[in-house]
This record gives C-alpha cells, sequence and structure tokens, in this order.
C-alpha cells in the first residue's frame, strides 16, 4: 500500500467518508471511489453495479467491489437515479485500480438534491480524516 | 482410520508446551459456573461384541435390502456401488481430513472437490458448479436466495412436484424473511401447470424439479423458453440425477440454477444421510453462488495447481454479507460421486439409466395388465405412481410382512391421492422381484 501523499486526490470533486467521490455537472453526478479506497483494497477483479433507472437513497447500498483480498459494499454519498453506468468495468475492473477519477468511474446519477454536496467532504477535508 | 486418544503423557507434554499446570488451569478462563463439575451421565462403555449385537438389532427393526425387497425411491435411490469406490473412499487421506482452511496446503483435496465440479457441471450440463451443499433440499433452497439476490426480487414460484421435504425447507429458509413462495399446481398427466405462471408478476425463480415429485419428466425447455428473456431464473431441482443420462439435462433446456439431490450417485441410502447437495449454475451468476469453488490455476513456475476462488464471498471473509451460512462441503460425498461417475463413464450412465429405465417400464406394464391404474400419462424414469384398490394399505402392511416394500403412499403428501403409492424400479430389482411383487398384489 501507498503513503498517503503517495495518492492523488483532484480538487474539483467532492468526498465521502465512505470513500467514494462525486462530481457533479449541473443536474448530474459522476462517482466512484477514491485512490486511497482501490489502495487500500489492492487488485481489484469485479465491481457490481446497479441498473440504469434504480434509485436508492443517500447511504444506500449501490453496488459492491471486489478485490482479491476482499468484497466492500459501495454507498450512495447522495440520493439519486442511475442514469448510467461503466459498462466497462465488467471486462476492465482495473480501471478502478489505474484511473479511479477517470476511467474508474462507476455511475452516473441524476441527483435528487444537488444541496446534499455541500455536507460532502473537499479535498482538504477528506485528506485530513485519512491522516487522523 | 486410526483412533489414538491423547495419553496421559501426551497431555503432560502439551500442557508444558502451553506453560500451565493442569487441565483446570487450561480451562481457567471459562466461568466456573459455565464448566461440568460431574460426570457424563452416560451408560457403561459396551464392548465390540456386544455393540456389533445393538447395532444389528437395531438394523433388524427396518426394512432394508436385500433382505427386503424396496421399492421405494421418492428422493432416496439404491444403486450398486462399484466394490472399487469404497476401496477408494476409505483411504485416509480422504477420510480423515477435514474441511482446508488453508487450502493450497491440501492439494489433493482441492483436485478432488475440482474433478466431482468438473463432471457434476457436465452432468448437468450447466457452466460451474460448486464444491457440493449439504443435500439436495439445503441446496434448492440455497438456489432460491440466489435468485432473490440476483434479481433483487421477492417471490418464488415452485411447483408442488418438487420433493415435499424439500419445499418444506425452502419454506424453512425463507420464514423469517419477507419474501414469497407461490405454489404451482399439476395437470392431469403428471407435470407442472405452467399456464398458472401467467399473472404471476415480478417472479425472482421458477422452481420445478425433473423428474418431478411423481416420477414424471417436467416440460422443462417450455419454463427455459419462457424465462430467458426474462429477470426470473429457471430453476431446476432433481432427486435422482442419474434420469440425465437419458432425458435432456437441466443445462441444453435452459435452467440458470440445476441443483438437488446426488446420493444415487455411489452414495449409500444410510437411512436418510449423509447425502450430497449438488450446485450448478451459469458463468454470469458465480459471483451470486453459495459455497465454496475450487478452481484451476498454474503456479510462478507454471506447474497446474488448485486453489480456492471466490472466497472472498464466504462467511469467514465476508461475515453477514457472505452469499451463504454454508462455507463447507460434503467432500467426501461429492468424492464418492465422483468416483462413481468417472467409474462408470459418460456411456457407463447412459446405460444404467436405460435398464432403470426399461425395468420400471417393465413393472409399470405389468400392474396395469394386473388392472391397477397408473393414472399420470407422463414419461416416467426410474418410479411412477400407482392407483390401488380401496383398502390397500391393508395388503400394504401384508407385503412389508412378507418383505416386500410396495412403494411410498402419497397420501400424507397429498391428501388428494388417496391409495396412490409411488413405486420405484432400479438395476438392483430383479425381474423375479417385480414378477412376485405383481403376482402378490393380485
Amino acid at each position: 500500500m501507498k503513503e498517503i501523499t503517495e495518492l492523488k486526490f483532484p480538487e474539483n470533486v467532492r468526498y465521502a467518508e465512505s470513500h467514494e467521490w462525486v462530481k457533479a455537472t449541473g443536474e448530474t453526478a459522476k462517482l466512484g471511489i477514491t485512490d486511497y479506497a482501490q489502495d487500500q483494497l489492492g487488485d481489484i477483479v469485479f465491481v457490481e453495479l446497479p441498473d440504469v433507472g434504480e434509485s436508492f437513497e443517500k447511504g444506500a447500498e449501490f453496488g459492491t467491489v471486489e478485490s482479491v483480498k476482499a468484497v466492500s459494499e459501495l454507498y450512495m454519498p447522495v440520493s439519486g437515479e442511475i442514469v448510467a453506468i461503466n459498462d466497462a468495468l465488467e471486462d476492465a475492473p482495473e480501471l478502478v485500480n489505474n484511473t479511479p477519477f477517470s476511467d474508474g468511474w462507476m455511475i452516473e446519477i441524476r441527483l435528487d438534491n444537488s444541496s446534499e454536496l455541500d455536507a460532502l467532504l473537499d479535498q482538504d477535508a477528506y485528506l485530513s480524516t485519512l491522516k487522523g | 482410520m486410526r483412533y489414538f486418544p491423547h495419553t496421559p503423557e501426551d497431555i503432560t507434554e502439551m500442557l508444558k508446551t502451553v506453560g500451565v499446570d493442569s487441565l483446570d488451569a487450561l480451562f481457567d478462563t471459562i466461568p466456573a459456573d459455565c464448566r461440568r463439575k460431574d460426570e457424563l451421565d452416560l451408560p457403561q462403555a459396551l464392548t465390540e461384541w456386544e455393540l456389533n449385537h445393538h447395532i444389528d438389532e437395531l438394523c433388524g427393526r427396518m426394512a432394508v435390502s436385500p433382505e427386503y425387497k424396496v421399492f421405494m425411491g421418492a428422493g432416496s435411490y439404491e444403486h450398486y456401488i462399484p466394490v472399487s469406490l469404497n476401496h477408494l473412499l476409505s483411504r485416509s487421506e480422504f477420510v480423515t481430513s477435514y474441511t482446508p482452511y488453508q487450502p493450497e496446503m491440501s492439494q489433493g483435496t482441492l483436485q478432488a472437490i475440482f474433478e466431482y465440479q468438473t463432471l457434476t457441471a457436465r452432468l448437468l450440463g450447466m457452466e460451474v458448479a460448486n464444491a457440493s451443499q449439504y443435500d439436495g433440499a439445503s441446496a434448492l433452497a440455497e438456489a432460491a436466495l440466489m435468485a432473490v439476490r440476483i434479481s433483487r426480487r421477492k417471490k418464488v414460484a415452485v411447483s408442488r412436484l418438487v420433493h415435499p421435504h424439500y419445499r418444506r425447507v425452502l419454506a424453512t429458509y425463507l420464514a423469517p424473511t419477507d419474501y414469497e413462495i407461490l405454489e404451482l399446481p399439476y395437470l392431469p398427466d403428471g407435470t407442472t401447470d405452467l399456464s398458472s405462471l401467467n399473472g404471476m408478476d415480478e417472479l425472482a425463480a421458477v422452481i420445478v424439479q425433473s423428474p418431478n415429485f411423481f416420477g414424471c419428466i417436467e416440460n422443462l425447455k417450455t419454463i427455459g423458453d419462457k424465462t430467458r428473456s426474462e429477470k426470473t431464473l429457471f430453476i431446476v431441482g432433481f432427486s435422482e440425477p442419474l434420469a440425465y443420462g437419458m432425458f435432456k439435462n437441466p443445462g441444453s433446456q435452459g435452467a440458470d440454477i440445476a441443483c438437488g439431490e446426488g446420493q444415487s450417485l455411489g452414495i449409500p441410502r444410510s437411512f436418510g444421510g449423509p447425502a450430497l447437495g449438488m450446485f450448478t449454475t451459469l458463468m454470469k451468476y458465480v459471483r451470486n453462488m453459495p459455497g465454496r469453488l475450487v478452481g484451476q490455476a498454474a503456479d510462478v513456475e507454471g506447474k497446474r495447481g488448485f486453489v480456492l476462488t471466490l472466497a472472498t464471498r464466504e462467511q469467514h471473509i465476508r461475515r453477514e454479507k457472505a452469499t451463504s451460512n454454508i462455507c463447507t462441503n460434503h467432500s467426501l460425498c461429492a468424492l464418492a460421486s465422483a468416483i462413481y461417475m468417472s467409474s462408470l463413464g459418460g456411456s457407463g450412465i447412459k446405460t444404467l439409466a436405460r435398464l432403470n429405465f426399461d425395468k420400471s417400464e417393465y413393472l409399470k406394464d405389468a400392474l396395469r395388465q394386473a388392472g391397477f391404474s397408473v393414472p399420470f400419462k407422463q414419461t416416467t424414469f426410474n418410479e411412477f405412481v400407482v392407483q390401488f384398490k380401496d383398502g390397500f394399505d391393508k395388503t400394504y402392511e401384508r407385503l412389508t410382512a412378507e418383505k416386500i416394500i410396495a412403494g411410498l403412499p402419497l397420501e400424507c403428501y397429498y391428501p388428494e391421492l388417496a391409495n396412490h403409492y409411488l413405486l420405484c424400479v432400479t438395476e438392483t430389482i430383479s425381474k423375479q422381484d417385480m414378477d412376485l411383487l405383481v403376482q402378490k398384489l393380485k
């Protein structure tokens, strides 16, 4: 595993304490897991995602990510309806390890309430939770 | 297999190694009121010959072949078990080994499971088999839970012709959940009434058994074709997998999960157990499959080896989020069936299946000619239902006294089927046995 200083955390996304990131563009938002989360999990071998059209409350489990070490649940940092999923992960789950904030995105949602984003952490706040 | 209890010297040495003075000191961390103070209230130990005598007496109270002619199957089948099977199976490497907690150390055990999985998947025509489960009933219940997980739906439709015991276990599994069981009735020909599926929406699974409890072959393809394009999973159960040596296997008919009892493949009936839960599915569902799975891999030098795959979904790692509470399997029974299947081979299984079918058809014809009714017209494999005249229970008792068990009375499972009996004929029943039964029935 890497030192926290070796991990990358973009400024233009919001973070959840459960290690998901959200990047909003107007009414919709893309989300995935952070560099820290993928590093902790190790080699990711499978990502199980929901169907387009399903709706989830904030905090609900929307899928699972499986690495050679463990299976972890994925939680919604904000409420919304699934409008797209990253099909590429089915054949190339390692995208989550390689580029967690870009090609390794998991789902795109229509935000129920964009003010929920304000409750999430910014880069600095997330980094300080990691450093404890 | 050898039984060596610890000698006092062994115990003293072990206590010394751990660094305590006595057994009591070793158990000191267990609160005193949780420890038994007096001796267990057990009868005096028997000598070996007394024990043999006692067990013989117990056996004498049961109707066991070959002393009895047993025409009863109903989920447990008497097939001849090759002598070579018991010889191989009783090797201590297999008999005494426990579940591989450090799995890759146990390459022999893993390979045995791998071969079992391969043979099972081939027999059932499915893509992947797990390392086995407790029995057909628990396998079927796990299949229903798996369908619920995959479809994210809560209703399962189950044919009334699935083995009544399997349905009870399924009901027990689902009782604490909010999942619902819908029952599919049966038709006059002895197959499941599929028209009742119309109007059942949002089904997680359709569950039928083939051959079903009446011995009849279900029209699997009709269901497979219907569910193929839907989220509903098609689960095919079985209690007599030998039938697939003759009839089309579940995989070829569109099953998403095929699971059931493997006792008939080389495991003695043993008064009902231990049994073998065979469980197979398609690769696309493998991550939702219960139980464990052994895979073939290559080591750093490229040599063939075996590993436990998908262990991340198991209970010891994933706790309450595991795909099932079963982290173990019936390895020895699985191995018995693997040895059985490979001893017979594909052509042997076909020949044996045909023999079972032909013999049971012989008895069916003989009973018809003797004036008894065979109410369900659908093709059967090695068992079938016969309707006898009122008061047949007296005849049944008389035959039992004459050491003939004339099938299983169905009324306790199907109240509408008074005087209906389920009769089974395998290769172990001779033509003379069948002729005698018919003669005694007249």
